[in-house]
């Protein structure tokens, strides 16, 4: 698919076959369903009330982003250490990155909403939140070296040292930042989830919301890959183009 | 293969005597980049405004100026290779890569050394801090450790910059969050050497240990990834 046609249009190689329509369109009607769980059909919670709310949304962003920095990882791996090292590897990385990016961002966002509400502040340096942060502007660092130009094995290469190198960054900065606060302990407060024991249409619904959004990220990440194969095809291309054009002006 | 390793270390020497021998000739760290430090901590010192705020927070205040002057060191480090293009002649000499990294953290821990020197001095000065000789020796052993992981990343991170060439912007961008844990580890340290926050000496060893864990694991990433990284 990648070299045999020149000059790819959005309109003769559209990003989206059968199988990927049929998922969007599970994907939607799931999140139409999640949306009806999580406003109306679940109760709200003793302590918390109606921000318990927030929990359907805000785990399956933090889970989404956690798989998709995994996927990048595994992704750039098998780019690295395999014999073809293809390029679809790097592609997925990159797709996978990007939306890993976008939730992580969201998975902030709602988190500081729900610690406002809960623990009277948008934020807390605990280990897990701090680390997330961190995870976040990596990520961000990774996806600017992605940006760095040359050819794509070149940027496969980088980005792919980059990502494992991550793999490696972010664990240590967790058990630093672990021991870190160990000294700095303050009082505690609400943990959400803390002991909680969660109502059966909760529990389903969480459980639903993550299910949701990992079909949701497989399609982001599904079609952002084809669209960065096509972003690479007519970059090959355009030099193809240029070269021909100035053979054309030569004649 | 046997070629290979024996040079990998004499090109590491190569390139760190180079490095320093430029530094020490052309003294642009000492005549620019140390005065900036300098201007640092007492910017820190008119943003605080506090005597007593600032002698708790002076091993932060340290660590701090000397992630922002690292960056500059590290620039400077390949500016000097991109001038010539020399990084580029480097390559097509077929020089170790390993060679290179090692070369340059080596050079790049030395320039730290001596910043570390100055700023701690400073802060002697400015910041009214005390540091006995069980604290001197502490955070000379902390210094050096912290220095391994920070010029590790540093080289390898600039590295990447010079050979996209005209990205060094990026720098900070990737460098900072990964020497965060280096950030922690050596500000603890040297508040147990300065004797600050209540930290007692004894408890900054094990925050030394854990700099000479992480200035171990950078290095052998570093020395692994450079290769790739520097590619054309």
């Amino acid at each position: 698919m990648n070299s045999i046609h020149p000059f790819p249009s959005p309109v003769d190689t559209p990003t989206g076959t059968r199988a990927s329509r049929g998922l969007g369109i599970v994907v939607f009607l799931g999140m139409v369903f999640l949306t009806l769980l999580g406003l109306f059909f679940t109760d709200e919670d003793v302590v918390q009330g109606s921000t318990v709310r927030l929990m359907y949304i805000h785990v399956p962003t933090a889970w989404v982003a956690y798989l998709a920095f995994i996927v990048t990882a595994v992704t750039s791996a098998m780019y690295m250490w395999g014999k073809q090292h293809s390029l679809t590897f790097d592609r997925i990385a990159g797709a996978s990155a990007e939306v890993g990016v976008i939730f992580m961002g969201l998975c902030l966002v709602t988190g500081s909403l729900w610690g406002r509400i809960t623990w009277g502040t948008y934020w807390q340096w605990d280990p897990r939140l701090t680390t997330t942060a961190f995870l976040f502007v990596t990520y961000v660092g990774y996806l600017a070296v992605r940006d760095l130009g040359g050819s794509h094995h070149q940027r496969a290469k980088r980005s792919g040292v980059v990502a494992l190198l991550a793999v490696l960054e972010i664990p240590l900065v967790h058990f630093s930042v672990v021991l870190w606060r160990s000294l700095h302990q303050e009082a505690s407060v609400l943990q959400p989830n803390g002991d909680v024991t969660m109502d059966g249409l909760m529990l389903f619904s969480l459980l639903f919301g993550v299910a949701v959004f990992t079909l949701l990220f497989a399609w982001m990440v599904l079609h952002r890959q084809r669209v960065l194969a096509l972003a690479d095809a007519i970059e090959d291309g355009g030099l193809e183009t240029a070269l021909q054009e100035r053979r054309n002006e030569a004649n | 293969m046997r070629q290979q390793s024996t040079s990998t270390m004499s090109v590491a020497r190569a390139i760190a005597t180079k490095d320093l021998r430029i530094e020490w000739r052309s003294k642009v760290l000492v005549n620019q980049v140390l005065p900036f430090a300098g201007i640092v901590m007492v910017l820190f010192a008119f943003a605080l405004d506090n005597d007593g705020i600032l002698q708790r927070v002076a091993p932060g205040l340290v660590w701090l100026a000397v992630l922002f002057s690292s960056l500059i060191i590290v620039q400077r480090t390949f500016a000097i290779e991109s001038a010539d293009n020399a990084l580029d002649a480097i390559k097509v000499a077929g020089v170790s890569p390993a060679g290179v990294f090692l070369g340059k953290s080596v050079a790049l821990v030395v320039q730290l050394l001596l910043f570390e020197c100055v700023l701690v001095l400073l802060s002697l000065v400015l910041y009214q801090v005390h540091l006995s000789w069980g604290g001197a020796v502490l955070l000379v052993t902390v210094s050096f450790l912290a220095n391994i992981g920070i010029a590790a990343m540093g080289a390898l991170y600039g590295g990447l910059g010079a050979a996209a060439k005209g990205r060094e912007t990026l720098l900070p961008l990737l460098l900072l969050p990964a020497v965060a844990p280096v950030l922690i580890a050596a500000t603890r340290a040297t508040e147990s050497a300065f004797g600050v926050s209540g930290a007692t000496l004894g408890e900054g060893w094990p925050w030394a240990a854990l700099l000479a864990v992480f200035g171990a694991l950078f290095g052998f990433g570093g020395t692994l990834a450079f290769g790739v990284l520097t590619e054309e």
